[in-house]
């Protein structure tokens, strides 16, 4: 279970989270909503563990593990994915040997063997047939001359292989067309079960056709204003964030 | 003869004895020379230590002296009248002007400016901090023999304008002269000025200026330099800028003249979120040789370079670049970025270019990149099939070369005088 | 048992072979006095036997020398090297080496560890005394028997397929006395002696090195990497190699190793000649690790190398990798001479320095020929406070219509401490010559760093990852069992130079 309680974080001294209270218990999908500008990412950065931002006050904890005091791999290993909304190019860098050095990083700190090449590939192999992502994505380097889309499957065929307990899907959504949408979508609600939970930050409803959460949240100014069930997020959708966000106020 | 094909040895001989000269002029008019005597004699050591720069000088390296070697300078005349011509050949500009003749300030022919304090420096000889003869032997040349010079300084907060530098080589003897002018611009906090700075003369003379510039906090000194010298002419011209917090240099070089010309600045970034934009083209034909040479340090964090240089080459012509970065350490968030482009456009021109980098911080982001080559023969059949004769499609793929440096010129007025010039050198070449 | 029997068997043929084949001299030599003089050199020229030519070049090339100046142009810094303190002709290493392995710099063993090198032959890369014996074999203390012991036995094979093909491979002083006329041909045709300050050294003194000769027309039908990596240790601080391709002939070279070696000698100056006819192709790749010096600077090799290859034939091509993570010093240029109208030159270079080294290397593209073409790819990593320099030249002369060259040099600074340099010099004489140069430099960018960590990788393994991207497109030029150790190294070399 992801619990936030009070977090307020500042970047370059700005305060942007003004004190976030949240809870997603383990098997549920939360979707934050919320304008431009709202602290949507700000908040999975700060829960993934990046170093520009200050946590000023409050906690967040994952199944009873301050997420705070740890290193960003140290929060990937206790199962923590952060889809990036703009993932970043690795040049020279393969995307199988990527992962697989990911994935075995990940098995070691929890006590799990490790996989050599070939129980990886085939590991991989059948996610990506899985998820309809061609195989020579692999081979090619992290993201490098990807599209948009394609960067955003990557994400997606990443989270799949590394069976993550809790993934932040940050704007996941943005830029793609309804195919890769649907692929996206396709991928969380495959690892959807009792021991997987997730944040889905998006600033669009149409996201929440394909994954349905169980909760919707929505950030406003730094805080979540309101919460509700998922025609909430049809609400937004009908009569846009200013409204609901004056309601709250 | 040009000396091509002496001896290194004569060489040698040829510019001691040349140095030689220099040093006895100073021996002879020292007694008379304005400003702090100590520091002539300091640089005159130098000089004497050093000579004029040769091959092995690595800063010299792409840029031979021999054929200014081989001759003898005389002092210039100090009045005369009659340079009426060269007045005429300078760019209508409506803004005041100072001009210089055979490196002496002519109250006569100037326009002075009331926005700014302007005086000669043979009446307040200053040789400022900046200039460092025990480096740079032309330098210490300058240090040496300056007689007058531009000292302009700028008030704080004050938007100065525009202000024309022109320097003239009359040629009234028919003998060559050589003269160092030594020039000082001063910017205080948030002060701006566009500087342009016009070498036109006539004969075969050495035009040695030095310039110490001095950008304050958030001050914006625009630069602009057009080197249109004498096909005789030696232009060695060496600058010194020093750019405080949030300060601008804005400076560009525009070199089609003179027989051998060198360009050389220091630029150092003082205080953070400084900004030095040293960018310049070369249009060279015939024999000529010009030579950019650039160092700019970064010494304080957050601050950006830029430099585009561009070269266009055509008959026998020789071009040089050398640009080094230096970033100190502790500079971090350094952003450089330097770009040199040569077209060689003949068979016998040839480009030599040296971009350095020299970085001792590691959060910063530099790079330069260096093109040499021929237009693009795709190019030119496009053109020529559309209907474009030849010669004007290669005169239009050049134009669209030389845009990138100078299209960042924001100064109406300096982009104007410059496009001019650059016509100026197509006629030459097609006559 | 029958085992044993056979090992030592092995054993004696080897050692015997290796004294016939081997790549060092007979050992049982004495101490020449301190000091280069002629006679230094007559000593040296006679113990090998060889014939008046070579001496009169020798002393040529020390004429030449003794009116030289030592450069000081590289970005390296050193104390005054005293060229009369050093012995020009002995074999100190194997008097001078550690007696047990325990008393061998234990961050070197751990590095051998770290780079999985097998026991036995972690010693004889460190030089430990004895090491490597199975036995006491007279006057072959110094020949690692042992731990190359399949290997040796596999150059045996190796050394028939080769004599089938009609290749010469062998030291440099066997082939003055076995093949003459080769050598006289060739030697100092590419470098010759009185190039450069070291390189006259070097053709004044040079005890050994290897001598490739590949004829007409032959694949050389292995790569030589594995054979040399056996047989090329304790080649002595002057080594000297020469590697001929004769037409449409090619071979693939490979140099060093990836275990860091220890060697008394502080001054090396080694000269490499290559020489591609008509369509040959030579690939000559090197893993430099020397002795580095501690994390103070103290110790550790000056390199000091002269490398250059004649692209003399029509469509030849010299390609040189290099992988240079050792030595205190790196002073060095492989450079290709491309005379042959559409000959080839190719430099791809990872050079990584930490704590207080100081590397200043790079190449030089000399385009004669008409529509020749080069290649420069050069990664340097600094970190600690080390020193890095890429320094390269690309000169277009008037007649070499039609050449082409791209240069892409990039540099990573990890740590605020250290400096990477570029310096370039491009001369085009040339209109329709195209030169291309970029060179950028950075840090390891955080957004890349907290991507990788956020999927679980520590920094270190981040950094390695990283750091081995950006040396990919080097590193993939290497022979295939070396880029998988070159990889490894990299990883080693750096670290403890994150965080």
């Amino acid at each position: 279970m992801l619990e936030i309680k009070g977090l307020k974080a500042d970047v370059d001294g700005t305060e942007i989270l003004k004190g976030i209270d949240l809870a997603v218990p383990t098997g549920e999908v939360h979707a934050v909503m919320g304008p431009n500008g709202s602290g949507k990412s700000t908040l999975a950065y700060v829960l993934a563990g990046r170093d520009d931002y200050a946590v000023t006050g409050g906690s967040a904890t994952f199944d009873g593990v301050d997420l705070l005091s740890l290193e960003p791999e140290a929060r990937a290993a206790a199962g923590l994915f952060l889809a990036f909304q703009y993932p970043v190019e690795l040049p020279g860098v393969g995307n199988a040997n990527f992962l697989r050095t990911a994935l075995n990083a990940t098995r070691r700190a929890r006590g799990e063997p490790e996989l050599d090449a070939v129980q990886f590939l085939k590991l991989a192999r059948a996610e990506t047939r899985r998820l309809s992502v061609p195989d020579d994505m692999l081979k090619r380097n992290v993201n490098v001359g990807f599209s948009g889309g394609e960067k955003k499957r990557n994400e997606v065929l990443q989270m799949a292989i590394l069976r993550p307990k809790l993934a932040i899907l940050d704007e996941t959504d943005s830029g793609l067309d309804i195919d890769a949408l649907k692929i996206v979508a396709h991928g969380v609600n495959t690892l959807r079960g009792p021991d997987f939970s997730a944040l889905v930050i998006t600033h669009y409803q149409r996201l929440l056709d394909h994954i349905i959460p169980d909760r919707v949240h929505v950030l406003a100014g730094g805080r979540i204003v309101r919460s509700g069930g998922p025609e909430l997020a049809h609400e937004l959708e009908a009569h846009g964030y200013a409204s609901v966000a004056a309601e709250a106020a | 003869m040009s000396g091509r094909g002496m001896s290194a040895a004569a060489q040698r001989e040829a510019r001691a004895s040349l140095a030689q000269s220099f040093l006895a002029r100073f021996e002879g008019l020292k007694a008379r020379l304005p400003g702090d005597a100590r520091a002539r004699e300091a640089a005159a050591l130098a000089f004497g230590e050093r000579g004029l720069p040769g091959p092995r000088d690595e800063a010299w390296k792409y840029t031979n002296l021999r054929a200014l070697a081989g001759m003898a300078f005389h002092e210039p005349f100090t009045v005369v009248a009659g340079c009426n011509g060269l007045l005429d050949r300078l760019p209508a500009i409506a803004a005041p002007r100072l001009v210089f003749v055979d490196g002496r300030l002519r109250q006569d022919l100037s326009r002075l400016p009331g926005t700014m304090r302007v005086s000669g420096f043979a009446q307040t000889p200053d040789f400022g901090t900046l200039v460092h003869p025990e480096r740079e032997p032309l330098a210490a040349l300058n240090t040496m023999l300056a007689q007058d010079g531009a000292m302009i300084s700028v008030a704080e907060g004050v938007d100065a304008g525009t202000l024309v530098l022109a320097s003239l080589a009359a040629d009234v003897h028919g003998r060559p002269v050589a003269f160092h002018p030594r020039h000082r611009v001063r910017l205080a906090r948030g002060a701006r000025l566009t500087l342009i700075e016009i070498s036109l003369g006539e004969g075969v003379y050495l035009h040695n200026p030095v310039s110490e510039v001095l950008v304050g906090q958030g001050a914006v000194l625009t630069h602009v330099r057009l080197q249109d010298e004498a096909p005789g002419a030696f232009h060695l011209a060496t600058l010194y800028a020093d750019i405080a917090a949030r300060g601008t240099y804005d400076g560009f070089a525009l070199n089609i003249g003179a027989r051998i010309a060198r360009t050389e600045i220091h630029a150092r970034l003082g205080g953070e979120n400084a900004v030095a934009h040293l960018n310049g083209a070369q249009l060279l034909g015939g024999t000529q040789h010009a030579d950019f040479t650039s160092v700019v340090s970064h010494d304080a964090p957050s601050c950006t370079s830029r430099q585009t240089i561009k070269n266009v080459l055509s008959g026998k012509s020789r071009g040089v670049f050398q640009g080094r970065i230096e970033v100190a350490r502790g500079a971090q968030k350094t952003d450089g970025y330097q770009m040199n482009q040569a077209l060689l456009l003949s068979a016998d021109a040839e480009i030599d270019s040296k971009p350095e980098l020299e970085i001792y911080a590691d959060d910063v982001k530099c790079s330069h990149g260096a093109t040499v080559g021929a237009l693009d023969a795709d190019q030119i059949f496009y053109l020529r099939s559309r209907g474009v004769p030849e010669p004007e499609a290669r005169a239009l793929l050049v134009r669209a070369f030389l845009a990138e440096a100078l299209d960042p010129i924001a100064d109406e007025t300096a982009r104007t005088c410059l496009d001019e010039a650059v016509e100026r050198w197509w006629e030459r070449q097609a006559a | 048992m029958p085992a044993v029997a056979e090992t030592l068997d092995t054993v004696q043929s080897v050692t015997q072979s290796a004294y016939k084949w081997g790549f060092e001299t007979n050992v049982e030599m004495e101490f020449a006095p301190k000091g280069l003089n002629e006679d230094i050199i007559r000593l040296i020229s006679d113990k090998k036997g060889e014939p008046d030519w070579l001496l009169e070049w020798r002393l040529k090339a020390f004429a030449a020398w003794q009116t030289m100046q030592e450069p000081h142009w590289a970005k390296v810094g050193y104390p005054r090297i005293d060229y009369q303190d050093l012995h020009y002709y002995a074999a100190p290493k194997r008097r001078a080496g550690p007696q047990r392995l325990e008393d061998v710099d234990p961050e070197l063993l751990r590095m051998y560890e770290k780079l999985g090198i097998p026991l036995k032959e972690r010693a004889i890369l460190a030089g430990v005394e004895g090491a490597g014996l199975p036995g006491p074999i007279e006057g072959r203390a110094d020949v690692a028997v042992d731990a190359v012991f399949d290997s040796v036995s596999v150059a045996t094979t190796f050394r028939e397929t080769l004599a089938r093909a009609g290749v010469i491979f062998c030291p440099i002083s066997e082939a003055v006395r076995e093949h003459p006329e080769l050598v006289r041909q060739y030697l100092g045709s590419v470098v010759p002696p009185a190039d450069n300050f070291y390189a006259a050294l070097n053709s004044a003194v040079f005890t050994d090195g290897s001598f490739v000769f590949i004829p007409r027309g032959v694949r050389c039908p292995m790569e030589l990497s594995t054979y040399f990596r056996i047989n090329a240790r304790n080649t002595g601080q002057f080594e000297r190699t020469l590697i001929v391709a004769e037409a449409g002939s090619a071979v693939s070279y490979l140099e060093g190793c990836t275990a860091p070696q220890r060697d008394e000698n502080q001054l090396h100056a080694a000269v490499v000649e290559l020489v591609a006819l008509d369509d040959a192709s030579i690939k000559y790749s090197t893993v430099q690790n020397w002795y580095p010096g501690d994390a103070e600077g103290r110790g550790g090799i000056y390199n000091f190398v002269t490398k250059r290859g004649a692209c003399r034939g029509a469509r030849s091509k010299i390609s040189w990798t290099q992988v240079e993570t050792g030595s205190a010093i790196t002073w060095k240029y492989p450079s290709c001479v491309l005379q042959g109208e559409g000959s080839i030159g190719e430099f791809y270079s990872v050079a990584v320095t930490t704590n207080r080294q100081q590397a200043d290397t790079g190449t030089k593209m000399i385009h004669i020929g008409a529509n020749t073409r080069s290649t420069i790819v050069s990664k340097g990593i600094s970190a600690g406070r080390s020193n890095n320099t890429y320094r390269g030249l690309v000169r277009v002369l008037p007649q070499a219509r039609g050449a082409r060259n791209h240069t892409q040099c990039d540099s990573l600074l990890i740590g605020e401490e250290c400096g990477a340099h570029t310096v370039p010099y491009i001369e085009s004489r040339n209109p329709t010559a195209r030169v291309e140069h970029e060179a950028t430099t950075s840090k390891i960018a955080e957004d890349h760093l907290f991507y990788c960590r956020q999927r679980g990788l520590s920094e270190e393994d981040a950094v390695n990852l990283i750091v081995n991207g950006f040396c990919k497109e080097v590193l993939k030029e290497l022979p295939m069992e070396f880029a998988v150790e070159a990889q490894k190294l990299l990883a080693v070399s750096l670290e403890g130079s994150v965080g």
